[in-house]
């Protein structure tokens, strides 16, 4: 077998942390390498190496036989390396035969009158649709493609490229399972034809299936690194999860109450989630566990009143709802920090104390309709304050200026102006500092010990083991698992999330 | 799920051409003189056309997700420059047309500058050629009104087998239009830009080249119809030109291009171009109160406006990420 891809030490730092460190592997033609690991352990930095998103700070890659690094994506495309991700690249607007062939159409015609190549273009996108067993026409348009046979299209333009390294990175998130049967066999078809593959995927039962070898990364270091033969499940997930937990929380200082803040009762919504049930209590922290894509982000905006749902119901301090909107959730005091602070949880141009005040802004309302500045300011400072904000002048300072964990607090405390009772937090910790996360963490048994109830979601189970009462689990749109304190132990929860075992059912 | 789609669903796909039909019937059925072929010809085509070219290249524009606020300031600076040509230079119509299809082109090139190296959003950008061009056309003429020489208005009389010269114009940078959006390179990517553009980015395609592409069309097609719209009446004041970008971008939307980038196309934005010339002359058939006019022809295109956010609405619901497979009649799909 020859090498197509070596990595040889890969090291890469973001911001002092290493996020891959010295990492060592190998792909060859007819092979598919599986590449496994938590959140946060380093695969999608190593793919983006290998894409040339980012660069190496040390170590070196060979691809056949020539030394490889990458500047761009498009370095990567020249050399033919294909990247099929989980979020599809394709123009849903045009149609498969224009998506496979955008970067550089086959055209007729000289100088200024260069017309495309119809005939040619129909031709070579009947060939590879065939390669991939799509029986579909070159001239539909991608918007109405199934997710599978979008997934496909993506293929087909992989070997139109006629790509030597095929790199998927989650491609069966959104696949049924007839669909991603027929990606195993045509992933095992390019196999034999001589390419190599990465496959990268959180269903660990199907990394076994498929691959031939295994490489599992953890806090960005290879972890083990052999032929899929020598693993199984549990040595899989036990090698993922490693170390022990330090003492990164904060003790919990009371104990959820018995009344019920909020309740689902059968939440449902076609091709997201599906019949969700749950009681957030009193003084409450309630963990949502689940991998990307498990729906909990779906769920949260839901229950905030972001997104519809279709069946059920919402139970707020006892009034039920069929639908709900951000207005009365906040009216009925809930909060939510989004898992985005950039894009949806701050204002990045204004300054701090107006975010702090944007929810609770009808409070500082005067006759007129008109401000209180001076009270706005006193509040959001003393907010500020009350998390130890680290800031300059909160009424000029924009937000963007302030470090991820700062910013994090500056939309907690936009909240907390409101005095919610029902906390929906997604994801807080995302992209923090260790110290900052200590701080969050803190603030989360306070608001739970004053009463409120907080639904903590998370793909970083340690910190919900750290920090819950219970943890629920999501899996494809459904609860998979529901675990209270004394029962918490990785493993089982894991297994739920990838839906190894059976999961414990609510 | 292919193929399935409701009565209402179609008719909000082709929300405009039924809108076209309703409006055409209802005003002929009021005011005969409106069906005459005469009529048909010079108050609704060849009114048209001058809209519609602009609209043309609006719609290159609109996209690839941008817009261009500068088309009627385009429209009057290009005139200008050619007129003063032809006045004090004793430039032939041709050469001066030729000198004002430069000039647009340039005014589009410069909004392109400023989108795509200065990386300023498209809507500020021509709204601030909008003034700028204007700006500069009055400061040439010190905002005196500028008379053409007689062979301008002899060039706009100029018809081919009676059918007026704007019309053929308008037909040739359709045609032109149509055959590179749907069959060059280039205006496959114009799509691809508008339906993502860090997608676009990430196939190779070169984003920039595209997008100054379609502000020099778009320049181009604002100076051409505004020379061609001089020749009609032989003379240019200083309000030349003012408000068409509303006309051009509405025309557009009206033929279902979205302003959202992406869908769309060149035969929509002639059917709007005809729609909105079709209600302007219609009001005018029916003697409608001038000051309504302008009220009424609002309303007609918010709701075309109206049909397109539905659209959208429609579009982004199917585009939402799926996490579970979705059963239909207990079959999983």
């Amino acid at each position: 077998m020859t090498t197509v891809l070596e990595t040889r030490g890969l090291t890469k730092s973001f911001f002092g942390v290493a996020a891959v460190k010295d990492v060592s592997i190998k792909v060859s033609r007819g092979e598919i390498l599986g590449l496994i690991g938590q959140n946060g352990a380093g695969k999608s930095t190593l793919m983006n190496l290998i894409g040339g998103v980012v660069q190496p700070d040390s170590g070196e890659m060979v691809y056949q036989g020539q030394r490889y690094a990458p500047r761009s994506p498009a370095d990567a495309n020249a050399a033919r390396i294909a990247f099929i991700h989980q979020e599809l690249n394709l123009f849903t607007n045009l149609t498969i035969a224009e998506n496979i062939f955008i970067e550089g159409f086959p055209t007729r015609g000289r100088g200024p009158f260069q017309f495309v190549d119809r005939a040619t273009v129909r031709h070579r996108t009947r060939e590879v649709l065939d390669a991939v067993g799509l029986d579909l026409s070159p001239d539909m348009q991608v918007d109405r493609l199934s997710p599978g046979e979008r997934q496909l299209v993506e293929i087909a333009k992989a070997l139109y490229l006629d790509a030597s390294l095929i790199i998927l990175d989650e491609p069966t998130t959104s696949l049924t399972t007839r669909e991603t049967e027929k990606l195993f066999e045509i992933m095992r078809r390019l196999r034999d034809q001589g390419k190599a593959l990465i496959y990268i995927s959180h269903i660990l039962a199907d990394v076994l299936n498929i691959a031939d070898t295994i490489a599992i990364m953890r806090d960005g270091e290879l972890v083990a690194y052999e032929p899929a033969a020598n693993f199984d499940v549990n040595r899989m997930i036990s090698l993922m999860v490693g170390r022990s937990i330090e003492q990164l929380y904060p003790p919990r200082t009371s104990r959820p109450g018995r009344d019920v803040l909020l309740e689902l009762r059968g939440i449902s919504a076609k091709g997201i989630v599906e019949n969700i049930n749950l009681k957030l209590r009193q003084g409450e922290v309630l963990g949502v566990f689940g991998l990307m894509g498990s729906g909990r982000t779906e769920l949260a905006r839901m229950v905030f009143g972001l997104d519809p749902f279709e069946s059920g119901e919402i139970v707020i301090n006892g009034t039920p709802l069929k639908r709900t909107t951000a207005r009365r959730s906040i009216n009925s005091r809930m909060a939510f920090v989004t898992e985005n602070r950039r894009e949806e949880g701050l204002l990045m141009n204004i300054n701090i104390a107006d975010n702090i005040a944007l929810v609770s802004l009808p409070q500082f309302a005067r006759a007129l309709m008109l401000i209180d500045q001076r009270e706005l300011v006193d509040s959001a400072s003393s907010a500020a304050n009350a998390l130890q904000l680290k800031s300059g002048n909160i009424v000029v300072q924009p937000a963007k200026s302030l470090s991820g964990g700062n910013q994090q607090k500056v939309v907690v405390a936009k909240w907390l102006l409101s005095q919610p009772t029902i906390f929906i937090m997604d994801e807080p910790t995302r992209g923090i500092d260790v110290g900052a996360k200590y701080e969050i963490y803190s603030i989360i048994d306070q608001l739970a010990a004053s009463g409120s109830g907080v639904l903590f979601i998370s793909s970083e189970l340690e910190e919900l083991m750290g920090m819950c009462d219970r943890i629920v689990v999501m899996s494809r749109g459904e609860i998979y698992g529901e675990f209270t304190r004394e029962q918490f132990n990785e493993k089982d929860i894991l297994q739920a999330a990838f839906r190894e075992g059976e999961g414990v059912l609510a | 799920m292919n193929g399935r789609r409701s009565i209402g669903q179609l008719l909000l796909n082709n929300s405009t051409i039924v809108l076209f039909v309703a409006v055409f019937v209802v005003f002929g059925l009021s005011s005969p003189k409106f069906f005459e072929p005469d009529s048909v010809m010079n108050t609704i085509i060849k009114q048209a056309s001058f809209t519609g070219i602009i609209a043309v290249g609006m719609t290159f524009v609109l996209l690839t997700a941008g817009i261009d606020l500068s088309v009627g300031s385009n429209m009057y600076l290009s005139s200008v420059i050619a007129g003063l040509l032809m006045r004090q230079a004793g430039l032939d119509v041709l050469p001066a047309l030729i000198v004002a299809l430069i000039v647009g082109t340039i005014y589009g090139a410069f909004n392109a500058f400023c989108i795509v190296r200065l990386k300023i959003i498209p809507f500020m950008v021509t709204l601030g050629t909008l003034v700028v061009g204007r700006g500069i056309g009055t400061a040439l003429t010190e905002s005196k009104q500028i008379d053409f020489p007689p062979i301008m208005t002899q060039f706009g009389l100029t018809n081919v087998l009676g059918i007026p010269m704007p019309i053929i114009a308008f037909v040739i940078v359709v045609i032109i239009a149509y055959v590179i959006l749907t069959r060059t390179p280039i205006g496959r990517q114009v799509y691809a830009v508008g339906n993502d553009i860090e997608a676009a980015k990430k196939a190779g395609i070169n984003t920039d080249r595209v997008i100054t592409m379609v502000y020099m069309f778009s320049g181009f097609c604002a100076a051409l119809a505004g020379f061609i719209l001089i020749a009609q009446i032989g003379r240019l004041d200083r309000s030349f030109g003012e408000g068409r970008e509303f006309d051009a971008i509405a025309a557009a939307v009206l033929g279902g291009t979205s302003l959202f980038g992406g869908v769309g196309g060149v035969a929509g934005t002639v059917i709007g171009a005809l729609l909105i010339q079709m209600v302007q002359a219609g009001l005018v058939f029916n003697s409608v109160n001038l000051y309504l006019q302008p009220m009424v022809r609002a309303v007609i295109i918010f709701i075309a406006v109206f049909f397109d956010s539905l659209r959208e609405a429609n579009l982004a619901k199917l585009k939402r990420r799926f996490i579970r497979p979705i059963e239909i009649e207990g079959q999983v799909q």
